[in-house]
Formats: structure tokens, sequence, C-alpha cells
């Protein structure tokens, strides 16, 4: 494990290397440790890839040295009696190809199979939320297979509707608003992945796990 | 009260100090750009300084006041109202703000605050997201703010110590604590000069000048970024982030402007210049820690002053 400063309001604490379910399970786990009982003047615990970045108010953390002592036996404690299992499970209903998927092709091409397979292989994997970011809700899900890996667009869109399911390299992720985005567009969700209003606005967090089921186009605009 | 927006100006937004907490679900600090000014201002017109206010940007705008009130402008001087003082505005008279004199921001905080829905902890307006403030939008001709009604009234002129002001110029020299790629860049940030250009917006101040050369091609995991993050695409044109930034970044991180120093940024326009020079994180603590008991000070006067 490692501290290091980010800035001089946050500390980055990395509990490994790699991106694997057991440490991304770790991060959560202990993230989650950390909320419960944060040490004096933590303002913010953002688990993402392989590591916690714990924001911090100076003036009420009672010396830095100390805080990251603090941090360091709070991890050390919650990594100790870390037990795998326990991730959530998120089913993510995608309605791929036609007008929601116009990168299906381009993704089929690249890695020289069917369309129809490209949603096969994409519904059938699973994937773990490694992080939240890039924007509100932005899930950057690992455990994409090998076959549908491709390379992000060389020009990006200037627009990518809300709820795109893409595939950028060995990621796949939802765009929860219309934003730019440089990645391949292959079906979109009419689940809302963000939003501010409700109890937990973002659907995903770190460490969940993600399931993508294929659904038809009249099923999308049935869903309520 | 009613504040009525006869003209918007160029970026008008409610914000506040922000909204801290949310980072895990990728949700961006936002608040104001300069949160110095956005504290001060509310503290001259009695106000707990995380209360709503309005930003304007290079651009100001025309306001007029339903009833007598007492507001403060800080940060960027846009001519109506004198920055950095308490001032009493006429009911029903326009208060025309001009384009920045100098500056790129103000915020402007009216004693008792403007009423705003929180969303997720805070009055700030996400533009790119469309919630928070005021319709999750920029403020329009046509719109009409409240504000809580509260009769606080200033007596006379009255001077803060400018002392306490962050050193704002057109070419400031921005204190930086090491990123966790800086070793890659040599000491290439600190040789150089670079312009504001004129894409900066509040998610970053992007800057222009000779290229910023990487002594590695290998590429960097993606990490959390704050509000300071010098981050380094591949065009070696470094982008400072700011209040609405993402919160992961994918780029190089060649340091973080220290957070006594962001308000520096905040006020700089298309064309300004700025140095970067290294400072421990030390040496940053220590200067946040002195910001903070000189804002007491003012906080403790101005309650004296307002009880």
């Amino acid at each position: 494990m490692t501290i290091a400063p980010l800035g001089d309001s946050a500390v980055v604490v990395t509990v490994g290397s790699g991106l694997g379910e057991a440490l991304l399970g770790r991060v959560r786990a202990i993230a989650a440790d950390l909320r419960r009982d944060p040490p004096p003047g933590v303002v913010d615990i953002v688990p993402a890839f392989a590591a916690i970045t714990v924001f911090y108010d100076l003036g009420r953390v009672g010396g830095f040295g100390r805080f990251c002592a603090e941090i360091e036996q709070r991890v050390n404690r919650a990594d100790a009696r870390f037990a795998p299992g326990g991730a959530r499970i998120i089913e993510v209903p995608v309605c791929y190809g036609d007008e929601f998927g116009p990168d299906l092709g381009d993704v089929a091409a690249n890695g020289g199979i069917d369309p129809v397979e490209v949603i096969a292989l994409h519904s059938g994997g699973s994937y773990v939320v490694q992080a939240i970011g890039f924007a509100p809700g932005f899930g950057y899900l690992g455990g994409l297979p090998d076959k549908i890996h491709t390379p992000r667009r060389a020009t990006p869109r200037t627009l990518v509707s809300a709820g795109s399911v893409g595939i950028g390299g060995v990621l796949t992720a939802v765009y929860p608003f219309a934003t730019p985005g440089g990645w391949n567009i292959i079906g979109r969700t009419p689940l809302m992945m963000f939003d501010p209003n409700r109890a937990e606005p973002a659907l995903l967090r770190a460490g969940d796990r993600v399931r993508f089921r294929a659904i038809t186009g009249e099923e999308f605009t049935a869903w309520k | 009260m009613e504040v009525s927006i006869i003209r918007a100006g160029m970026l008008t937004t409610v914000q506040d100090l922000g909204r801290t907490g949310h980072r895990a679900a990728g949700v961006p600090l936002c608040g104001a750009m300069d949160s110095f000014a956005m504290r001060v201002a509310n503290l001259l017109v009695g106000n707990p300084e995380n209360t709503a206010g309005v930003e304007f940007t290079l651009a100001g705008p025309e306001l007029v006041f339903e009833k007598d009130a007492l507001v403060a402008v800080c940060g960027g001087d846009f001519g109506a109202l004198p920055p950095w003082q308490p001032a009493m505005i006429r009911a029903g008279e326009p208060v025309k703000f001009s384009h920045a004199r100098r500056g790129c921001r103000g915020c402007l905080a009216v004693a008792g605050g403007f009423t705003i829905a929180p969303v997720l902890g805070s009055c700030s307006t996400f533009v790119r997201g469309g919630f928070g403030g005021w319709k999750g939008r920029a403020l329009r001709e046509g719109d009409v703010l409240e504000t809580a009604e509260v009769f606080r009234r200033i007596n006379g002129k009255w001077h803060m110590d400018e002392r306490i002001l962050p050193a704002y110029s057109a070419a400031p020299e921005l204190r930086v604590v090491a990123g966790a790629q800086a070793d890659e860049f040599g000491g290439g940030l600190f040789s150089t000069e670079f312009e504001v250009s004129s894409q900066s917006d509040r998610m970053g101040v992007r800057l222009k000048g000779p290229a910023l050369a990487r002594g590695t091609s290998d590429e960097v995991a993606s990490a959390t970024v704050v509000p300071g993050t010098i981050q380094v695409p591949p065009d070696g044109q470094p982008i400072v982030l700011m209040a609405d930034a993402q919160t992961i970044g994918g780029y190089p991180q060649a340091g973080h402007v220290i957070s006594v120093d962001l308000p520096l940024v905040a006020q700089l326009w298309p064309g300004s210049t700025v140095r970067f020079r290294e400072v421990t994180l030390d040496e940053a603590h220590e200067l946040l820690l002195a910001r903070e008991h000189a804002l007491g000070i003012l906080r403790e006067g101005l309650a004296l002053k307002y009880s």
C-alpha cells in the first residue's frame, strides 16, 4: 500500500496493481469502511481503479502527518478484515444495433465476426465497475471479451445520446448524459444511469458487477 | 424579494462553494471558480460563506432588485459597484455590470442569499450535467430569482484589509506541488511562460506555449484529479482543471496548482500569461492555513458588525 498526495487537498491510497475483480472488491470494501469511520477532516472518499482517493479539509485534520497515519491504520485494518464476494449485480437492458448502435458493424468488422456475435459476446460478458468518472454515473467497465476489444474512433462524435452503450479499447460503458464521445456505440439502454433527484443518483458504484441483457426495440419503447 | 435578470451577460450562473461528497458517483465539485471571492462576497453582506450567489464571466449582467438590498461583488471588476465592498442597491434601479475591466469572473452576493433548492447538497449550477442552481442552466434575460427577506443595512463606507486578497494579476506566478508524472516532464513546466487560450471554460483553463515534452510514451492509467490538477495531453499544451472538471482524468499529471492560487487561475482571461513555480506540500499547507486564518479574522470582524 502507498499513500501519495494529490495536490494539497487529497491523498491517493493505492492498494495494489492490476484491475482484477478481487482487487476492485478490496478497494470497494476499504472505501466503505473508511466511510463508516472516517478520520476527522475527511470530506470525500472515492474508490477508483486500484486506489481510494481521500479528500480532506486541512483545517480539521489536526496535522497532515497524523492524518496520513490515521488513514494508513484504517486502511490496513479494513484490508485485513476484507472477505471476497458481496458485490452487487446490476442488470442493464440494451437494445443493440440499428439507430441505437451505429458502430455495431465497425466493432464486428474489427473483430472479424458477425454483428449478432458481437451482441452475444457483449451481453454474455460479466463486467466489473472499475471506477465512476468522466461524467456523473459513467462507469468504466472491465471484463470485455477479447474479440470485441475495439480502438476508440479516430474522430469522436460531437454528440452521443444519453444511454448509449459504447466500447473504448478494452472497456465498455454507458453514457449517462448526451455528451461528445469517442467510443464505438453498439446499443442503448432505457435506464437512467444518473438522476440527481434519486436517493442514490448513480445507478452503478465502483466494484459492482454488471451484466447486459439484449432487449427488442418494442421493449425499449415500453420501458418505464 | 425578486431579482430580475434584464440582460444575462456571457455566462451568469448561480453558484455556492460546490458539491462535496459525491465524487464517487462522478459528480464534479462545481461551485464558484473563484471560491475566495464568493466567500468574501457572502461575508461582506453578513451571509454564511457557502450561501448561493451569482457568478458572472467576462461580460456581466444587468439586474433589477425589487427592494433595497445589501450586496457585494468580489473577484473581477465589472464596474457598477466597487469590488470587495458591501453596497446598498436601491429598489428598481438597474444595476448594469460592464465587461470585465480587471479579472474574468465576478461573484455577487446579496444579504440573505438567493433562494435555490439544493441538489446533492449544493446550490451550484452544473451546466454540462443540466442540474443544480437555477434550472440546471445559465441565467437568461427574463429570469427572476428569489432572495431571502432580510433587512441588513450598511452605514457609511467600509473597507476590508486588501492585504488578505490573493495576488490577482494578468501575469501571475502560480505555485504548484508535484503531480504523479512530474518527473516525466523534467523542469519543462517551470521554465516556460504560457498564454491562456480562449478555449478555457469552467472545466479547465487551457494554456498555449512551447509543447511540454514527456520523457516517455507509456500510457498513463486513468486516475482521480482535483481542481488545480495540471493535465498534459499528447499535444503538450497543459490544462489546469477547474471547478466543473471531471473527477477522473486519463492524461499525465505534471502538477497541481495549490489551493490558495486557484483564485488567480479563475481570474485569468484569454491572452493572460502564467508561469509556474514549484513549492513543497508543506508550504502549500502553510499558505492555506494562513489564508484561512486571515479569512477567520475578516469573519469575526464582520460578525460583530452584523450581530
